[in-house]
Formats: structure tokens, sequence, C-alpha cells
């Protein structure tokens, strides 16, 4: 029997607004103290009522146009009540009925339409950290946190394999950094991913009787493992003739797989109603229409602008594009005649000129020019500049004694950002004698 | 006869203290006196300010509330004063923050006396179901003061404070003003800031004033209204100026006279509403018969939007960061928060909270068709005068039956007032007025002309 897989995604984007969501606190919470950036309404202290950041509104409008969506004209908060420590209002605010998007969609290199079910703005909650404190085991809860602007994309169960999914994804974090509305770093958690997978047979129509949910998956590679690794172990259960069960579970690292985390998914009742302390909003065509004029150029464009301007390879392309400072500096470079846009792609890409991006196009040229000068082959000379590269670097030179490979190259690098065309064998040689 | 300072309204004693007749701590020496005689036998405070008399020395007179003591419900947050909400979940907590109506009575000079005695969280009209006891009735012990504001009204109507905050979600502040012949005003919902107040029913809220007349109540409008930029419900549309008194002197209004409430009136208690409404007319003002939907709707929709707004509100009192845990809920809260879980249920939304929100709008849109009509409404605070005590308990529906003539303009988020209008037996009874939102000037002066013309005002308790 062939199978056939139907995966969707839930994806949380923590906007980089400057405060919190309705309150004032600095929503940049990673690696301050805990509980350092709160007040009365973060911290759902009696009395306190929630004011809505408008930027962080803009922003998710805008997200919701970059991802196609219809925008609401009539849109509202509402309360998400349930009981968990880390949500000190004992609800959340969020949205229900009339998302600020809806209806997008996004189309994959291969043409496949992604649907994209709506758009949304919420606050984030606190974050619980289980430790021991004078040999008691107990919860602690950091509200810095509490109240950050969060954006949940939800997608239509369209993707049928992980690189799919992988593509799709990667696309939101290019779309949300092009917007410039969050860096959207798995690894801070800025960026959060929930898959919905399950197996049926090929062909059809009606969705599968379960559905497993994996969550708290903090790299694209990981997400992309944990769904093949839940595809085959739903086939080998279906051949076996049994349903998986409905689940939530997340990835392991060590195993390389999934983990049931909480089976049997209690069906909750969140009793979701208008938050009584927001007024609903309004946005009136021409509001919208201009924030449709303010996007900047997204992904998808520069990419196909890069290859009907420039010529570039498609792969070229999709790097370029995927990365604003590589992308703002390769645009600036070609305004020189001198180079083709492909030898500037390619030096960009290969990172020819060393470890660290130039600063600005003209560096790259700089750099170009100077690979047409003569190589620089007098020892002396480089003698010189491994010295004072020495002497300014110690910490990198004690992670080459300790054997780190790549503090090597970062040096060589900055060597040859000085001398500029160089003997890279010749440099890497003296390096190496005056270190060890 | 030398008159006690503590039985002075502010106007009488904003004189007294400019012209140094007496000081900011002379005038607060007397309430504090008055509530140590007194407040063992009502129990109107919950708490006090221990630091009121420091204050009351620093305090610049010259201020618009300059050195006048003002009692305040336990519901408003007070910085470093236990606020409870008279609810044992709170018993210990002392806020770290004001509540914005605080905060601007203090910054108009108001010295906050203490913290007066309510319904638990706001649950009720009698103030029996406080956790720290009940309140009674100054003008009669063993009668109830009403409530939820039950200690604001008792404490002013007793010259224990020159006046007192109260909130209202539906009739909080009118309903025991009537009670204790005080006047008692509830501003247009979003005319005053909620930020700090305790949450009960977050769409209706309205922070008001409870004093010893209408100049009073206008005063302290103007100093706690305005736009919040810490409550997003708060109205940007410009506070009226209060009390013009050329304005005042003005005849002609038209005042609606809604028969659907004069039937659910008690006899006496409608006749005392209808020689008010002679009263209007002999100041020159023409009373129109009006027919307005039958105020027992409000009820439902009231009961319905209230306690699922207070079943999400109260989850906050978790007991995890602050406070007590929720075994010391009272069963008047747990009843509430059942029954607000309940109607948000899934399934249950449609039926419950969406049908209540649709009725709500009709009544909003019969009020506004009332008022393409007529300039004020006449809207009787309570059905009668102050029941006896005992009477809210084993009744769970207690405060919607009291309040059912002010529910209909509440869950509107009409503004409106209590004036003393009368007595039956020796218990007083209110004559109210209702307007368009945001016109509470029009009110405050067709009350102060009522006002004028009456002495039910001036009328005191003998304790
Ligand atoms: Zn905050």
């Amino acid at each position: 029997m062939s199978w056939q897989t139907v995966l969707g995604f839930e994806v949380h984007i923590e906007l980089a607004t400057r405060s919190k969501m309705f309150c004032g606190c600095p929503a940049d919470h990673f690696g301050k103290t805990p509980n350092s950036q709160t007040c009365p309404v973060c911290l759902g202290l009696p009395g306190a009522l929630p004011v809505p950041n408008v930027r962080a509104v803009e922003w998710c409008i805008k997200l919701g146009l970059a991802l196609n969506c219809q925008i609401n004209r009539f849109s509202k908060f509402d309360r998400k009540n349930y009981f968990y420590p880390d949500l000190p209002k004992g609800y959340q605010i969020s949205q229900y009925d009339q998302p600020f998007g809806h209806s997008g969609h996004l189309f994959l290199s291969s043409g496949k339409k992604i649907r994209i079910t709506r758009v949304h703005l919420e606050e984030d909650t606190g974050k619980l950290q289980h430790a021991v404190v004078e040999g008691k085991k107990v919860s602690l809860i950091d509200f810095n946190r509490s109240g950050v602007p969060l954006v949940e994309i939800v997608t239509e169960p369209d993707f049928t394999d992980s690189s799919q999914s992988d593509e799709f994804l990667k696309e939101i974090q290019n779309i949300v950094r092009a917007l410039d509305i969050s860096r959207a770093d798995m690894e801070k958690g800025s960026m959060r991913l929930e898959a919905n997978i399950s197996v049926m047979p090929a062909g059809q129509t009606n969705l599968p009787p379960y559905k497993v949910e994996v969550k708290n998956v903090n790299s694209f590679r990981f997400i992309k493992k944990a769904v093949d690794f839940e595809i085959s172990r739903h086939i080998k259960l279906l051949e076996s003739g049994k349903t998986p069960k409905q689940e939530t579970r997340g990835y392991s690292e060590s195993l390389g797989g999934t983990v049931s985390q909480r089976s049997k998914e209690e069906a909750h009742d969140y009793r979701y109603f208008p938050e009584p302390d927001i007024p609903p909003m309004t946005f009136t065509n021409s509001q919208i229409n201009k924030w449709l004029q303010e996007l900047p150029p997204l992904p998808e464009q520069i990419r196909s602008e890069l290859i009907s301007n420039f010529t570039l390879s498609s792969a070229n392309a999709a790097i370029i594009a995927s990365n604003q400072q590589m992308y703002n500096i390769f645009t600036q470079a070609v305004s020189d005649p001198e180079f083709s846009p492909k030898a500037i792609a390619d030096v960009l890409i290969n990172k020819r000129y060393g470890p660290v991006l130039p600063k600005t196009g003209n560096d790259l040229i700089k750099y170009l020019k100077s690979l047409n000068q003569t190589s620089i082959s007098d020892s002396s000379q480089i003698t010189e500049a491994v010295k004072k590269i020495i002497s300014a670097n110690p910490r990198a030179i004690a992670d080459i004694k300790s054997g780190k490979q790549q503090a090597l190259f970062y040096l060589i690098g900055l060597i040859k950002r000085d001398l500029g065309n160089v003997d890279i064998s010749l440099v890497k040689k003296i390096l190496i004698e005056q270190i060890l | 006869m030398n008159r006690n300072l503590h039985s002075f309204s502010i106007s009488e004693a904003r004189e007294g203290l400019k012209s140094g007749k007496f000081s900011s701590r002379e005038l607060l020496k007397s309430c504090l006196d008055r509530i140590m005689q007194l407040d063992t036998k009502i129990h109107a405070f919950v708490s006090l300010n221990e630091k009121a008399l420091d204050e009351a020395d620093s305090v610049d007179i010259n201020k618009p509330l300059g050195g006048i003591p003002i009692a305040i419900k336990d519901n408003f947050l007070t910085h470093n004063i236990r606020t409870t909400a008279s609810s044992k979940v709170l018993d210990t907590y002392i806020p770290q923050y004001d509540s914005t109506v605080v905060k601007n009575l203090k910054n108009a000079g108001a010295v906050i006396i203490g913290k007066t005695n309510m319904d638990s969280w706001a649950h009720g009209s009698s103030t029996e179901t406080s956790d720290y006891g009940p309140t009674l009735n100054p003008w009669n012990t063993r009668h109830l003061p009403g409530g939820s504001s039950g200690g604001s009204a008792a404490a002013v109507a007793a010259d224990m404070c020159l006046a007192a905050i109260g909130s209202e979600t539906a009739g909080s502040v009118r309903q025991p003003s009537a009670w204790c012949s005080v006047t008692g005003f509830k501003p247009t919902y979003g005319r005053v800031s909620r930020y700090g107040v305790i949450a009960m029913a977050s769409s209706t809220d309205s922070p008001g004033p409870i004093t010893k007349n209408v100049e009073d109540a206008a005063l302290i409008t103007g100093v706690i209204a305005g736009k919040d930029p810490f409550d997003a419900t708060t109205s940007s549309q410009p506070v009226p100026n209060l009390l013009i008194p050329k304005k005042i002197k003005q005849t002609g209004l038209r005042i609606g006279l809604p028969k659907e409430y004069l039937e659910v009136l008690e006899p006496a208690s409608r006749q005392v509403i209808l020689n008010a409404a002679k009263k209007m007319e002999d100041l020159g003002h023409r009373i129109i018969e009006i027919s307005l939907i039958h105020p027992k709707y409000s009820i439902g929709v009231y009961t319905i939007v209230q306690r699922s707004e207070v079943s999400s509100n109260l989850s906050r009192y978790d007991g995890i960061r602050y406070g007590n845990n929720r075994s010391f809920f009272n069963q008047e809260a747990k009843r509430r928060i059942m029954l607000g879980t309940f109607a948000l249920s899934s399934g249950y939304y449609d039926h419950y909270y969406a049908k209540a929100q649709k009725v709500r709008t009709l009544i909003m849109r019969d009020f506004e068709k009332a008022f393409s009509r007529v300039d004020l409404i006449i809207d009787p605070p309570s059905p009668g005068p102050a029941l006896k005590v005992g009477a809210s308990l084993n009744a769970p529906m207690f405060g919607e039956m009291q309040d059912i003539l002010v529910e209909p303009s509440s869950i509107s988020g009409l503004p409106g007032i209590s004036v003393p209008g009368g007595f039956i037996d020796q218990l007083p009874l209110g004559f109210g007025l209702i307007g368009p939102q945001f016109h509470e000037d029009r009110i405050l002066e067709a009350a102060l002309q009522y006002q004028s013309a009456t002495n039910w005002h001036e009328q005191k308790p003998i304790l």
C-alpha cells in the first residue's frame, strides 16, 4: 500500500517591538535577569489593564499581507482562558474568530501552493524554570517574556513531505527578516515551530482520524528529522494494522527521533470571548493599502529580480535573497561595471574574502580589485603582518593552540584583508611557525 | 451653633481651609474621631490609612481637593494601603501602585482616609456579603446600606468622611446612595479610568463619586474623569465643564418618564418618584411619558455578561504570586465563577453570551431612540427603600432584583445619578436621572436644580 503524509504547521514569531504587547516593558527578554522586565500589567496584578501596542498590530497585519492574506477590516482581541502558572492572568489575550489575517498562501519553488489559514496576534507567556533551591525541587517563573507580542501563523495541512515544509519554514523566516519585524531566531525562541503530522492511504480524501503534534523543536534541521521520523513511525504502525496515538511529542537530539510528551491530549475548552478591556479595531481600505505599499521587497520578488536582472542561478539568488546584509552588499557592488554580477555573487557566496562579510559593496569591490593585483609573496612583509595580528588576537591564538582550525582560518582572513591579494599558503606557513 | 468639621461638604470645607478657620489636620482628625466613635456600629471601613495625618499636614490646600478627606471603596488599588475588595483572598495584599482614580485624587490634594467595605469582589447589592462582615445603614442599623459600594455610601451618610469613591457595574453607586440618602453619580462607561480597579465586569465597571451634594459630585468627577493611557477603554471625548451656573437656571428640558419602570416600583416609592417628576415640572421642564424595553430583560443580559466576565477576571487570583489561594473565595464568588464558566463553555457561548450581547445592543438602541425624543430620563435607583439585614442571604439574585431599574442604563454605559428624594417610614429613597453617553453635564445640572428645590440632602441620620 502506498501512503500519503498530511502535514501542517503552526509557526510562532516573537515580534521585535521596543515594548511588550500590552504594557511599556521592554520586549527584548533574551538573557535578561529574571523578572527584571515586569510591571502590574504583565504580572497580572489586580486592576491592571492591557493597552495594545499599535506597532505590533501594524507588523502583524504587514506579515499577513506579505503572506497574501485577506485582512479583516473589523478585528478584535479575545480571551483564551486556561490555567497555567506561566500565564499570570489565567487567560491569554489572543484572537479567535476575527484574526488580523486569513486565507493567505505561499508558493513553493516547485509551484506548489501552501494555503495559510490565519495570521493572528497574541501575547507570549512567562517561562517556567525547574530548579533545586536549598535541596528542594522547585518551579520558578520568569515573567520577562510574559506579554511579548507573538504572531501565530497557521497553515492548512498542505505539505506532503519534509522538504516542502523545510522550504516553507525557511521562507517564513526570510519574509519575517525582510519585513524586519523579528530576528526569527530558532535558538533564541523568537521563531517556534509546531508540526501536525498524520499519514493516510494515498488518494484518501478524508483526513486521518488522528494527528500527532511535534512541539518545542529549535532548529530547521531537527524539525525536518522529526517529521521524517514521525512519517516512518506512522507508516510502520499503520502497516501493522494500528492507528498511531493522538499525542504531543518532542524531538530528542540524542535519540535522533521523537518521544511522547503528553498522550491523549485532553480536550481543552478555552472559553473564548471578546476581550472587554480592549475596544474592537476597524481598518480602512486606505490604511491597509498604505501598509501594502510600505512592504519592502520580499524574498520571492528579490529572487526573481536577481535572476532576471543579473542572470544569477536560482540557487545563488536564493542564498543572496535570504540574507539582508549580503543582498545589500550585492546590490551596491553590482553598480560597479568592472565586475560581473556572477563574479560578485560567487565571491560573496563562497566567502572568498574571509570569514566575515565585508561592510559595504565598496569593500567587496576593493577586495575584488586586489585580486587582480599581483600576489604578495614577500615573506618579511607577511611576517610583519602576522606578528601584528598575533598580538592583537590572543583569544584566537589560544584557540589555535587547543587545536581549533577555524581560528586559524579566521586569522588568515584578517591578514588577507590587511594585505589584499596574498599567497595564502605562505601566510599559513608563517602563522603556524609564529604561533606554535 | 458650631458645626462639626466632619459634617461639612467639600465646598464648605474648602472655604474654611482657605480662610484658615481650620487646618487640613483638624478636618481629618474630626473625621477620624467620627470613625472611632461610630464605625464599631456602622462598619463602613475595612482599613484606615495610617499615614493620613502626616499626609494631611503636607497637602497643598489650594489644589481642587486640597486637604479633603476622601474614603475609597476597597476595590481601588491604593499604593501601600491594604486592598482586599472585601475578600479574604486578598486579606494581606498591599498594592505596589495606585489606581488612576486614586492617583488623580491625590494629585488634586485629596487625603485618602481609608478603604470602605463592599460586597466581596463587588458581588452584590447589600454589602452583607463582605468577608469582613456587613456594613449597616446609618439611618437604621437594622437595615442594609445597599451595595456593592455600601461602605462608601454609609461613610458619607454618617459624616465619617467628606466624600467617597464607589464603583458601579449595575447600580453599585446609585442604589446604596439612594438607600443612605447621599448623592451617587455614575459617569459614562469609559469616562473614568478603570486602571487599578479590581475588575468585576470589565465592560460595565464605572468608578464614580458618592457625596453630600451634587456640587461635590461634579467637583470629584472633574478630577477623576478623562482619557487614561493605561485604560484602552477610556474615551478621548473632552470632559465638559461641569456645573456652569448659567445653564443650571435653564428650563424646558424634555424629561422622559418610562412607564415600564414605574410598574416595577413599590407603590410608596412610585409616589416619591412622581413627586420628584412634579418638582422637575415646577422647575420649568417638560415630563414626557415614554416607553422603553422592559427592564426585566436586562437582568438576563446583565447576569450572563457579568458572570462570564467575572469567571475570567477572577482567574488571576490563583494564590501563586500574591494573596491567598482559591479556597478563600466565598460562596457567592464560587457561584459566579461556575455560572460564568458554564455560560462561556464550548457549545453554550452562542446560546448565552452571544445572545446576551445581541439583546444588549437592542437595549442600547432603545435608549438611543428614546434620547432622540427626550433630553433626560427618570431612572429610579431602586424599587424601594433599604431592606432589612439578612435580606440578601440565600438570595443569589438579590442584587439583580434590587438593581433591575439601573441595569438597562448600566449595560448601555449611560451616565446616571441618584440624589436624595424623600423618605418612607424614616428610610430614605433616591431620585434618579440618566442621560445620553458623555452628557454628564446635563444630568448634574438638572440634579442640582432638583436639589436646590428640595431639602432632602440636608437631612442627616441621628447617630
Ligand atoms: Zn509589563
